[in-house]
């Protein structure tokens, strides 16, 4: 037996199928490290999003075991685990309703911290995500740059303190100078957090610029698991189709 | 006599019958706030029963006010006093249009947002509270308006069977071929409804304020 004492999360022959007929995961092996940034790379529809709602149970494996904390997700309170991960998605994510502040500070008061502790965790946390309080506590989410809203996406998925964080195409919609910004950012971030985390992307560059580790999904599983160095001189057939991505957009400069 | 002249001289009735008026709204509209809202949730929750209660009370709207006064008023408790019965009978009206503006405010709450909401930990109940009602309000508040003009209308028929309000006005001027006294019924009871359809539609925009 391999030793799993820094695995955070994992997929043991995942299998999930809508109305036992559409197989959106089909066989799902995977291991998470703990304090690792895992990247989930593929098309649409490999099932990257879907394998994200299996670690946080909104939905549940139709077959096999996903695995948080050495505990399988459907023994876990459903609220206890989810308000143990944050979970960050594109545009759609924030509250309306609620202005910057409201959307930080919905978890830890549904956890029941008290006013002067949520304060000054929202406070601490927006100035995490390089928006001033002052500046910014008092807005709503119509009133922020898409950039500006995925920072506080961020800082809402981390207001709890959460030691894992699930990340749903966090920059997708976001221009490519911005994006590359909180790229950079979300990278020293988390070298001071250390969160384990699950990053689903369609962006090759953006796989490689944040991964520790990078997985390939394919129809509903996973073809391989890379590092950033070995990801570049894989030979699987997969793999290279990404690769040669990156080389036709040199080549083009090149002339 | 010249309107004003009547206005003036009655203005203690006028004032009187107003507040009577008012009396059998707001109980109503209360009363009606109290299931309809809860029951558009219910509705919301178990579509089994949509069809079922928003026919019962399609059927209670197509039934006119007159009618469903007497047909209430062999119902024990009920029937004792008159204005018990127009509160029922008020009530019922404004169901309707509360009922299905909550069903269809909480039905079209965006689904991505509540399922980013269960993602994050949220109970059912917290989320019910926090963005499902918060987002659906700028509807349900538009059926509250529609109701409340209703029942300022229709609680001039209560004065048919004795409750009182701002209809004595208007059947005593009806049998009395009087266009004053007609008027001094009807003109309050349209400003009340104008000023509450203006005030609710201010709470409209006010819940609306941050899209």
């Amino acid at each position: 037996m391999k030793d799993h004492s820094d695995i955070a999360i994992e997929f043991d022959h995942v299998h999930y199928s809508v109305n036992g007929t559409r197989n959106l995961i089909s066989g799902l092996n995977l291991a998470i490290r703990s304090h690792e940034i895992l990247m989930l790379l593929g098309r649409s529809g490999s099932g990257k999003s879907t394998t994200l709602k299996l670690i946080n149970r909104l939905l549940s494996p139709t077959e096999g075991e996903v695995r948080v904390n050495g505990c399988a997700t459907h023994r876990w309170d459903p609220i206890q685990l989810r308000r143990s991960i944050g979970y960050a998605v594109q545009e759609v994510g924030l509250f309306p309703h609620y202005t910057v502040e409201g959307n930080v500070a919905l978890i830890p008061k549904a956890e029941g911290w008290n006013r002067s502790r949520i304060c000054g965790r929202v406070k601490e946390i927006l100035s995490l995500v390089g928006l001033p309080y002052d500046q910014f506590a008092r807005r709503y989410p119509h009133e922020l740059s898409g950039g500006q809203r995925q920072r506080v996406g961020l800082a809402r998925a981390l207001a709890a303190n959460p030691p894992i964080l699930l990340m749903d195409e966090p920059f997708g919609a976001l221009d490519p100078l911005t994006r590359a910004e909180l790229q950079r950012e979300f990278k020293l971030l988390q070298k001071r957090l250390g969160k384990t985390v699950v990053f689903v992307t369609h962006d090759v560059t953006e796989a490689l610029l944040l991964g520790d580790r990078i997985a390939l999904m394919e129809n509903g599983a996973s073809v391989g698991v890379f590092g950033p160095e070995e990801f570049l001189r894989s030979s699987d057939e997969s793999v290279r189709a990404y690769v040669e991505i990156l080389r036709s957009g040199f080549q083009l400069l090149n002339g | 006599m010249s309107f004003p002249e009547f206005v003036l001289k009655h203005r203690v009735e006028i004032m009187t019958l107003s507040l009577e008026h008012l009396r059998l709204v707001l109980w109503s509209m209360m009363f009606s706030l109290l299931i309809g809202i809860p029951l558009g949730v219910l509705l919301a929750r178990r579509p089994k029963l949509r069809a079922v209660v928003l026919g019962t009370s399609n059927v209670i709207q197509t039934i006119p006010s007159l009618a469903l006064f007497g047909l209430l008023l062999p119902v024990p408790w009920l029937g004792v006093r008159a204005d018990r019965l127009t509160i029922t009978a008020l009530t019922l009206y404004a169901l309707l249009p509360i009922v299905r503006n909550t069903y269809n405010g909480i039905v079209g709450v965006d689904p991505s947002v509540l399922e980013v909401a269960t993602g994050m930990g949220l109970t059912p109940r917290q989320i019910l509270w926090n963005v499902e009602i918060p987002l659906a309000s700028p509807i349900i508040l538009g059926g509250v308006r529609v109701a409340t003009v209703i029942t300022i209308g229709v609680a001039t028929i209560a004065a048919a069977i004795g409750a009182g309000g701002l209809g004595e006005f208007i059947f005593r001027g009806l049998a009395m071929v009087d266009n004053n006294i007609i008027l001094a019924g009807a003109i309050p009871a349209g400003l009340m409804a104008l000023v509450a359809d203006g005030a609710i539609g201010l709470l409209q925009v006010a819940s609306r304020w941050h899209r």
